[in-house]
């Protein structure tokens, strides 16, 4: 069996059992599935994304909170004359419009520094929040709001849980497919590169902040729902279960669980709220005195599982699990027909980046020194000099990745001063990095398939519907023609991580190239290859040249550049000491003397 | 509004700032050497005031029973890595797994028959118990993750907070205690009282933030540590062991931590979970540095202060959000000043 026939029949087991399970059981099973639904928000946001949240009790609290307001203030019901029934349906808009603001200005503020500042912030919203709810008259203070109105839906009633926990179930299992989806499309993979990766993931067009931002407003969104339910289900809030404690417990729940993985968020709560059920029974006896001490023993058993399972329980269960299943086939048929977009390349010979008088200095070190050096179509320009010459430094300068002190950067005839690494890439710009940035764990097909992230244009929605097969399979496709291309097909479905670092630098290539680039930047792309690989590159590069692609090449293989290039230019202390043809930089006095040391003054400007 | 409430409330935005000030000071020393966003902070805070309280009610304060455990399980802990092979600065491990609680222990047993009913004698009891729990905590949750990204040593914290939280409901019970000031004295500075009280606090915190200042600019340990919170790798390759580190900047959290519960414990009424609001508000005042600067966390600090004694006055019921809702505008300040992507550690 695979795995995905294996959930289907546990769900249909479920559906089966859920009728016959006694009162209680069906209780705890609705809470877990609503704290499920917070945790998998949780896992998107923490075990993929790479960032955390201590304040999704806060949403859970808004989206409650939202629907209770609305279902039982006297005012709403007059002011819009409505259906009661229909409140409940107004709360759950209202609750999702105010997550969804607060969301995003939280993250709007946060999300563009380090990664620490967002949860930091949410543990002050999640105090804050639990103060306002506290505070405010019209949410009926510390003692909440009663009398919430049960739901129906087609004039079915679902006051009990038992109705209800069939809803807020079939909600969890939908949102666990759409999350799904979207990780495993176009827009999955750019949300899985913010987590390590958001240096390439920008460098390959992907706006990291905004991706963050949209991950954390889903989270909320996940939330609130939940929230939503939790509300319709209790009949009735207050503000205990929003507080930042148990902002932390749904923290606990997708860690523990395994925050990389959405069924780990479903583990995790079950586990979590049955450990809880049972501590808040035991432990005051145990103890002789009446408290929260559970949260002692979930903090022992957060700790003993970061050091010990980093990953979380699902992975561990999944890896025994994996022995008696049959893999997944993958889900993209090949669609015919979806067409990418297109990039026309500019004529021969035009001049496609330039740098103008590139200085930068760091504190008192300068690093470049008035570097003016440019790339045209149809060449490969290399970019030589001893270690420390300021190439790598000069490399993120013409990319976007950092800005220069002064001077000017043109590509494709724009000024790209201040610009992002994405704005490089948008006008068709292609980079290798000097330490080879993959995801380790993701299939070769998959890096190279996120380098032709902006040739697709389908967004989180349709990915979540799986509207987006056709331009997945075609962005597939393209990804598979590269890395065939650079001779890499044989390992298109192992982990780029277990590839030798040779290899792994011909991969960042067919990602450069997926993007169909006009200028392609390449830096050291020959170090760690063997002889053979190295003529394949330099086979590859020609057929670029040919093609009409402008190449700047950095590397230290001087027989390596010398046959591929057209031009030279000699970086040393970061200034240029010379440039030409191979031919003749191989005699310039000024170039034998920095490699091989021939005089003793320092040459060129000295930093 | 009159000026008097002002000045009163003015001060007591000082004293608060003074302690909210310390608190910056060792989350940022903590994050800057170590990159442990330390949530647990303000336990130490509740745990110091509580324990002198204990104290000075003539009972042993349940902090050295904790304090004994987990220095026990250090032990174990350093014995499993020494048979595995690992170096292991035994020195170290001795003066905070054993000489420490010793003495500590010792002191307890002592002070009430020499020195009966001494205010200064419990303090230093005091210190002595909560100052080791810094590294020995340090070695038992963070070490083993040390080289993991910043976002799970902040969950690891998350984690010891609510650890120490239940433990300190379970020590101490959920009543709040309050400890005698250690100056009756009351000035009257221009019809405004000043009391002694205040005076200490922020004396003593101007007297640590100067023995801080003295310790990383003159000391060889501070230029250390200053050095491993540059750069871990090297100065490791300088010969700078980087656990000495860890414990060194653990030790001073604690030890500030447990100073400034026997600040704040005379001013207001400490519950076991007091500290974590104070720690908190400590971060505020740190992320106005951007977690990096110290003077801007003191800065920060006085602001917090402020903000909190006025909102006390107009709109007491908000203060807390009010003083949380301040890191919104500070970190849109910071995002604008920011550009360029960078890779998580």
């Amino acid at each position: 069996m695979s795995a995905r026939q294996i959930t289907l029949a546990c769900v249909f087991a479920f559906a089966l059992a859920w009728g016959f399970l006694p009162d209680f059981t069906v209780s705890v099973l609705a809470n877990i599935g609503l704290f499920s639904l917070v945790a998998a928000g949780l896992v998107m946001l923490t075990g993929v994304g790479g960032m955390t949240s201590f304040g999704q009790a806060a949403f859970v609290g808004v989206g409650a909170y939202a629907t209770a307001w609305v279902c039982t203030s006297p005012g709403v019901a007059a002011a819009l004359g409505l259906n009661p029934a229909l409140l409940p349906w107004i709360g759950l808009a209202l609750g999702m419009v105010l997550t969804f603001a607060i969301a995003w200005a939280l993250g709007a503020v946060t999300l563009k520094l380090s990664g620490h500042y967002l949860p930091l912030c949410t543990i002050a919203w999640g105090l804050s929040i639990f103060y306002l709810f506290g505070n405010l008259e019209f949410l009926g203070g510390h003692s909440g709001i009663t009398g919430l109105p049960a739901l129906s839906v087609a004039g079915v009633s679902l006051a009990s849980p038992r109705a209800l926990g069939i809803v807020v179930w079939v909600v969890l299992l939908v949102a666990l497919w759409a999350l799904h989806n979207l990780l495993d499309s176009r827009e999955g993979r750019a949300i899985r590169a913010l987590k390590t990766s958001r240096v390439m993931a920008e460098s390959m067009g992907v706006d990291t902040a905004h991706y963050r931002i949209k991950v954390f407003v889903l989270a909320a969104l996940l939330a609130a729902v939940s929230g939503w339910l939790y509300a319709h289900l209790q009949r009735f809030v207050n503000p205990t279960p929003f507080n930042l404690n148990i902002g932390i417990e749904y923290l606990f729940m997708a860690v523990v669980g395994g925050a990389g993985h959405l069924w780990g968020a479903v583990l995790g709560a079950t586990l979590i709220t049955l450990l809880k059920e049972q501590l808040q029974d035991l432990l005051p006896k145990l103890l002789g005195s009446s408290g929260n001490f559970e949260v002692i023993v979930f903090g022992l058993l957060m700790l003993f599982v970061l050091q010990r399972f980093a990953e979380g329980l699902w992975p561990s269960a999944a890896r025994i699990a994996r022995r008696w299943l049959r893999p997944s086939r993958s889900s993209v048929a090949l669609h015919a027909g979806a067409a990418l977009s297109q990039r026309k390349l500019p004529a021969k010979g035009k001049v496609l980046l330039e740098a103008r008088e590139v200085t930068k200095r760091f504190g008192g070190l300068v690093a470049n020194s008035q570097v003016t050096m440019d790339v045209q179509a149809g060449e490969v320009h290399a970019l030589i000099g001893p270690n420390g010459a300021g190439k790598s430094t000069f490399f993120n300068m013409i990319s976007g990745v950092d800005a220069p002190t002064t001077g000017e950067v043109r590509l494709m005839d724009k000024p790209m001063l201040g610009r992002p690494s994405r704005a490089f890439a948008a006008l068709g710009l292609g980079r290798t990095f000097q330490h080879v940035r993959l995801l380790a764990e993701r299939s070769v097909l998959e890096n190279v398939a996120l380098g032709a992230h902006r040739r697709g244009h389908r967004g989180w929605l349709a990915s979540m519907l799986r509207l987006d097969r056709a331009e997945e399979s075609a962005l597939l496709a393209e990804a598979r023609r590269q890395i065939e291309r650079c001779g890499l097909a044989e390992h298109v479905d192992s982990p780029a991580g277990s590839l030798s670092l040779g290899q792994q630098r011909v991969v960042e290539i067919a990602r450069a190239l997926a993007g169909q680039p006009a200028v392609l930047l390449l830096d050291e792309p020959a170090a760690g290859l063997r002889h053979l690989e190295k003529r394949a590159l330099a086979v590859l590069l020609d057929q670029l040249r040919s093609e009409g692609l402008g190449i700047l090449v950095v590397e230290h293989d001087m027989e390596f550049v010398m046959n591929i290039a057209d031009r030279v230019t000699v970086l040393e202390f970061g200034a240029v000491i010379a440039r030409g043809t191979p031919a003749e930089v191989q005699c310039n006095p000024l170039v034998l003397d920095a490699y091989l040391g021939g005089s003793e003054e320092p040459l060129g400007v000295a930093a | 509004m009159d000026l008097q409430i002002a000045l009163l409330l003015g001060q007591d935005g000082i004293v608060n700032g003074a302690v909210y000030g310390l608190m910056a000071l060792a989350l940022v020393l903590v994050f800057s050497v170590t990159r442990v966003i330390f949530i647990p902070q303000g336990e130490f805070v509740a745990f110091g005031a509580l324990s002198m309280a204990m104290l000075q009610a003539g009972r042993v304060p349940p902090t050295l029973w904790l304090l004994l455990v987990i220095a026990g399980a250090a032990l174990l802990v350093e014995a499993w890595r020494w048979k595995r092979g690992v170096a292991v600065d035994w020195r170290a491990t001795l003066v905070w797994a054993v000489a420490f609680p010793l003495l500590a222990a010792v002191f307890i047993v002592v002070n009430p028959l020499w020195w009966p009913g001494s205010l200064v004698a419990q303090a230093i009891t005091t210190l002595l118990v909560i100052t080791p729990l810094g590294p020995l905590l340090y070695r038992l949750a963070y070490r083993p993750l040390a080289d993991a990204s910043v976002l799970v040593l902040l969950i690891v914290s998350v984690a010891l907070h609510g650890i120490l939280v239940g433990l300190g409901l379970l020590f101490f019970g959920a009543e709040g205690s309050r400890t005698p000031a250690f100056s009756e004295a009351r000035f009257d500075v221009s019809g405004v009282q000043v009391t002694g009280q205040s005076l200490v606090v922020v004396g003593v915190a101007l007297v640590l933030v100067i023995l801080m200042f003295l310790f990383f600019e003159r000391s060889i340990v501070g230029k250390a540590l200053r050095a491993t919170a540059l750069n871990r790798v090297g100065a490791r390759l300088m010969g700078i062991p980087t656990d000495l580190s860890g414990d060194i900047s653990f030790a001073l959290a604690a030890l500030i931590g447990g100073v400034s519960g026997l600040l704040i414990a005379p001013l207001t009424t400490v519950y076991y979970d007091t500290g974590f609001l104070i720690g908190l508000k400590g971060f505020v005042a740190a992320i106005v540095g951007g977690l990096a600067s110290y003077p801007l966390a003191l800065v920060g600090a006085l602001i917090v202060g402020q903000l909190e004694s006025f909102s006390s006055f107009w709109a007491s019921a908000f203060k807390e959000v009010i003083v949380f809702t301040l890191i919104i505008p500070v970190l849109w300040w910071r995002s604008l000043r920011s550009h360029h992507v960078e890779d998580e550690a």
